[in-house]
């Protein structure tokens, strides 16, 4: 009997964090663009230079 | 085989700009492929061919200097500290794979750039920069010289951004789909009659656990009903949210009593569901409609093109390809597709279509122009300082001044309709509800409910703009375009044709222009060079198709003119080299008082008409004397002959036309015997006769050149410019069509038959469905949830089957006529990458 009130608590912690999970990722602006990433994936990375931390150019005209 | 630039693959007039074997259009392309290359950015040209725009000037750092003023940037800057600062910028360049990449590599291009995120959709970029080390004009210099520059107006840093809108439905749908999902699982039991095995304590406890997951959804998934519903209501307004927000009110309340009273759960998981599908249909039907205005302000090409100056000569070119810094050249009647700044000429815009107001205004050299102004007088120089924005010109077309009263007929049918409906359909819900209450109260509550909410008409609302925005695309592929949906609809009803003959029937072209010296018979006087260039200097002023016939046939270095004047019906005027100059009609050129007398013949004859031959219609005047007069041969366009046949087969017939009678005979041979021929009409003799058309009862469309029967092609149903390469804007027409497409006329009006056939075709499709639903929701057999999964599926079946049919009958009408000559077709260039999107 109180198995079922153990599961539904269950089922509803589960639920409420997917929904929390969901609500984060609006508000983080997951959904804003949902074409640009398909077309991000499409080059390959070149394969000499891809340091994450903004590999150094050598000159620049501004 | 035509070498393109590498870079931006427009055509290389030489290989002077070549570099590493790749051909280059301009410096600046090339200085852009340099750029890129040194700085390991080369892999931008192999995500697609040709992915870059044209580099015509030198970006001028200068240029965006205003945007490092504390006030502009505080306005811009998304964000800013020190040491970062972010900021949005609108590119409207963006077009392909190769764009989002090389835009979201730019930290490689300066050590100040940090991340930068791209939206495609929007054609925005995000930068975060660090103000110390790069400032936003200078950022905003950067992206200019490699091509992508920053749209800059006003209304964009005041506008509140879309996206906030967006994220709040997202978390509506979310929410609603979350409680529907978790009502329903804790519903089954009950409905299964589990409940049983766990007692009654159950049947409670998801009694209060539905309630509590539901008022989230009702309090703010539901929150645009309410407010609609309220906001409607203060209007004293119906409208079909009323009942709407009514009914969910009504359902939650009746659970409310339930669950306290322990009769049951209560009807929460309906409830639920209900709102999750009626956000959806919504979502559903926004996409659609956003979709539509996408395709009109990014895919749509605006029929307009202007003469551009360049260093080997004047060309022809699309507004679509001008870029800020061009040279262009405006002749009188010619619209001004850019901000520019005046260069040369005597400047009189006229800015209607921007302002209403109708006087021209006189401009000073170096004075700054408006986007939309139309030049009335000679050639004037400009210089564009703005990018051309299409959707700007699209609006202007669609002004309320060039509007038809017809149209607005038709926005107030529709409303008058809802409103009707509305009342309709609240009716037929009371009287349902009432009659279940007397049968089986505890039915009458959700058959109101299902009853509103079948009645929905979306699928209603949405049939006609579906089809005719893609009946639209269809016909732009044909260099046909259409001022807006509704004129599919006039097309499909007209039943008599209207055909101009001087430059519609018959082309613009150099050849059969021969000039007979008034002095005929007595000495056989051809024009002297000198004549032959004011002559010439002074047609090229003009749009008109006898003028620009005349210019292209004497072909002379132009001579400057002053005091250029056009009158419409009647002729052009100028003075050259101290010489007065009218070229027009003959009528027109006898009023202005010219004489058959000249110093060389003072005892000539009194009247030049006599010594004339019959049939030359543009004469000369130099000084006010008689030099004779130009006879043009007029070529039949091509398959004209075909055309009119097919078109006499269906329509009445009239051709009108501002020539004498010379080719009378000729002209009735083509249009047959029924069909009304006029001569020697003046531009307000063809309004008067499409006016008494009309009165007649009949629909008529007007086909004429755009510029000398403005006034008739705003009067007819629908207006029709037929314009060669370079289209003179008239916002008066309807359509505008390219000259060589002129031959499917007939198809192009046997498909927006068809069009206007799917349209009814989708309303009775949405009628019937309408009509069985709410028989069935009446019955009590239909649950208010079942019928909010059925709106969003009427809808998508009407939008399938208005966009899939009109698309077929569009393939399958112009694939029967092969395909005319290549022209400057704008086909060539739509965006490679919103192509590909659309495969996807």
């Amino acid at each position: 009997m109180s198995v079922i009130l153990i599961l539904i608590l269950a089922s509803l912690s589960v639920a409420v964090a997917f929904l929390i999970s969901f609500i984060w990722a609006v508000r983080s602006g997951q959904y804003e663009d949902t074409c640009t990433p398909a077309l991000r994936i499409l080059p390959d990375d070149a394969a000499e230079k891809n340091s994450a931390s903004g590999s150094k150019p050598k000159s620049s005209n501004s | 085989m035509v070498t393109v630039c590498f870079h931006c693959g427009e055509p290389c007039a030489g290989d002077a700009f070549a570099q590493d074997g790749k051909p280059f259009c301009c410096l600046g392309c090339q200085t852009v492929f340099h750029l890129l290359q040194e700085n390991g950015l080369g892999q931008f040209y192999e995500l697609n061919a040709a992915p870059g725009t044209r580099i015509r000037a030198t970006t001028v750092a200068a240029r965006y200097a205003f945007l490092d003023d504390p006030v502009v940037r505080e306005k811009l800057l998304d964000y800013a500290d020190d040491q970062r600062a972010r900021v949005t910028l609108r590119l409207p360049a963006i077009h392909c794979v190769a764009c989002v990449w090389l835009l979201e590599n730019l930290f490689k291009l300066h050590p100040g750039i940090g991340r930068s995120v791209v939206n495609f959709t929007r054609r925005e970029a995000t930068i975060t920069f660090a103000p110390d080390r790069i400032k936003l004009g200078e950022l905003a210099a950067l992206l200019a010289s490699i091509g992508y520059e920053p749209e800059l107006t006003c209304a964009e840093t005041e506008a509140p951004r879309p996206s906030l809108v967006r994220k709040k439905q997202w978390l509506q749908i979310g929410l609603a789909a979350f409680a529907f999902g978790n009502i329903m699982l804790m519903s089954v039991p009950v409905y299964l009659g589990l409940d049983r095995f766990n007692g009654p304590w159950f049947r409670v406890l998801a009694g209060w656990l539905s309630l509590a997951m539901a008022l989230p959804v009702v309090t703010y998934s539901a929150s645009d009903f309410w407010r609609s519903a309220w906001w409607s209501l203060r209007q004293r307004r119906l409208t079909l949210d009323v009942p709407i927000a009514l009914g969910l009110a009504a359902i939650y309340g009746q659970s409310f009593f339930e669950v306290l009273a322990h009769r049951g759960p209560g009807y929460c998981d309906s409830l639920t569901g209900l709102i999750l599908f009626l956000l959806c249909g919504r979502v559903f039907q926004q996409k659609t409609h956003e979709r539509l205005i996408f395709d009109r302000d990014y895919k749509g090409f605006f029929p307009l093109a202007v003469i551009r100056k360049t260093p080997a000569g004047e060309e022809s070119v699309p507004i679509s390809r001008l870029q800020p810094g061009d040279r262009l050249v405006l002749r009188h009647g010619e619209l001004l597709p850019a901000d520019a700044k005046l260069v040369g000429g005597d400047a009189w815009l006229d800015y209607s279509f921007v302002t209403g107001e109708a006087e021209p205004v006189r401009c000073a050299p170096g004075s700054h122009l408006y986007a939309g102004g139309r030049q009335i007088g000679g050639r004037i120089e400009v210089e564009t300082v703005r990018p051309v924005v299409q959707s700007r010109l699209a609006a202007l077309w669609d002004n309320e001044a060039f509007r038809k009263r017809r149209d607005d007929d038709l926005d107030s049918l529709t409303n008058r309709y809802s409103r009707r409906f509305t009342k309709l359909v609240i009716g037929l819900a009371l009287a349902a509800a009432v009659f279940w209450l007397f049968h089986d109260a505890a039915k009458a509550l959700p058959v109101f409910t299902a009853v509103l909410i079948v009645a929905c008409p979306c699928a209603l609302a949405l049939a006609a703009p579906l089809t005719h925005g893609t009946a639209q695309r269809v016909l732009a592929r044909l260099n046909l375009f259409l001022k807006n949906a509704r004129v599919i609809e006039r097309l499909a009803q007209v039943d008599t044709i209207v055909l101009d003959k001087t430059g519609t029937l018959t082309t613009a072209d150099a050849s059969g222009v021969a000039f007979i010296s008034a002095e005929g018979g007595v000495r056989k006087a051809d024009l002297s060079v000198e004549e032959r260039q004011w002559i010439g200097s002074l047609a090229r002023h003009s749009t008109h198709p006898n003028s620009i016939r005349i210019a292209k046939s004497l072909a002379v270095a132009p001579r400057p003119v002053s005091g250029f004047q056009e009158i419409s019906g009647g002729g052009i005027a100028g003075e050259v080299a101290g010489h007065e100059i009218r070229l027009g009609s003959m009528a027109w050129l006898e009023k202005c008082g010219v004489s058959g007398r000249n110093r060389s013949n003072p005892e000539g004859s009194p009247s030049a008409a006599t010594t004339l031959p019959v049939g030359s219609h543009t004469g000369i005047a130099i000084d006010g004397v008689w030099r004779g007069g130009f006879q043009l041969e007029n070529a039949l366009r091509p398959e004209v002959e075909k055309l009119v046949a097919r078109l006499g087969s269906r329509f009445e017939l009239a051709l009108l036309s501002g020539d004498n009678e010379r080719e009378a005979a000729r002209f009735r041979a083509l249009f047959g015997e029924r069909a009304t021929l006029r001569f020697n009409r003046s531009p307000a003799d063809k309004l008067e006769f499409i006016r008494e058309l009309q009165h007649g009862g009949r629909r008529v469309m007007m086909v004429g050149d755009g510029l000398n029967d403005a006034g008739a092609l705003r009067q007819a149903d629908v207006g029709v410019a037929v314009v060669e390469s370079l289209g003179a804007f008239s916002p008066a027409s309807d359509v505008i069509l390219d000259a060589l497409q002129l031959p499917r006329l007939a198809e192009v009006l046997a498909f927006s038959r068809q069009a206007a056939r799917v349209v009814r075709l989708g309303f009775v499709i949405s009628a019937l469905y309408n009509l069985a639903g709410l028989s069935i929701a009446a019955a009590g057999l239909l649950a208010p949830m079942v019928c909010a999964v059925l709106m969003p599926l009427s809808s998508a079946t009407v939008l399938a089957f208005a966009c899939g049919m009109t698309a077929w009958s569009g393939r399958r009408i112009f694939a029967l006529s092969k395909p005319l000559g290549a022209s400057t077709s704008p086909a060539r260039l739509r965006e490679p990458a919103v192509k590909w999107i659309e495969g996807a």
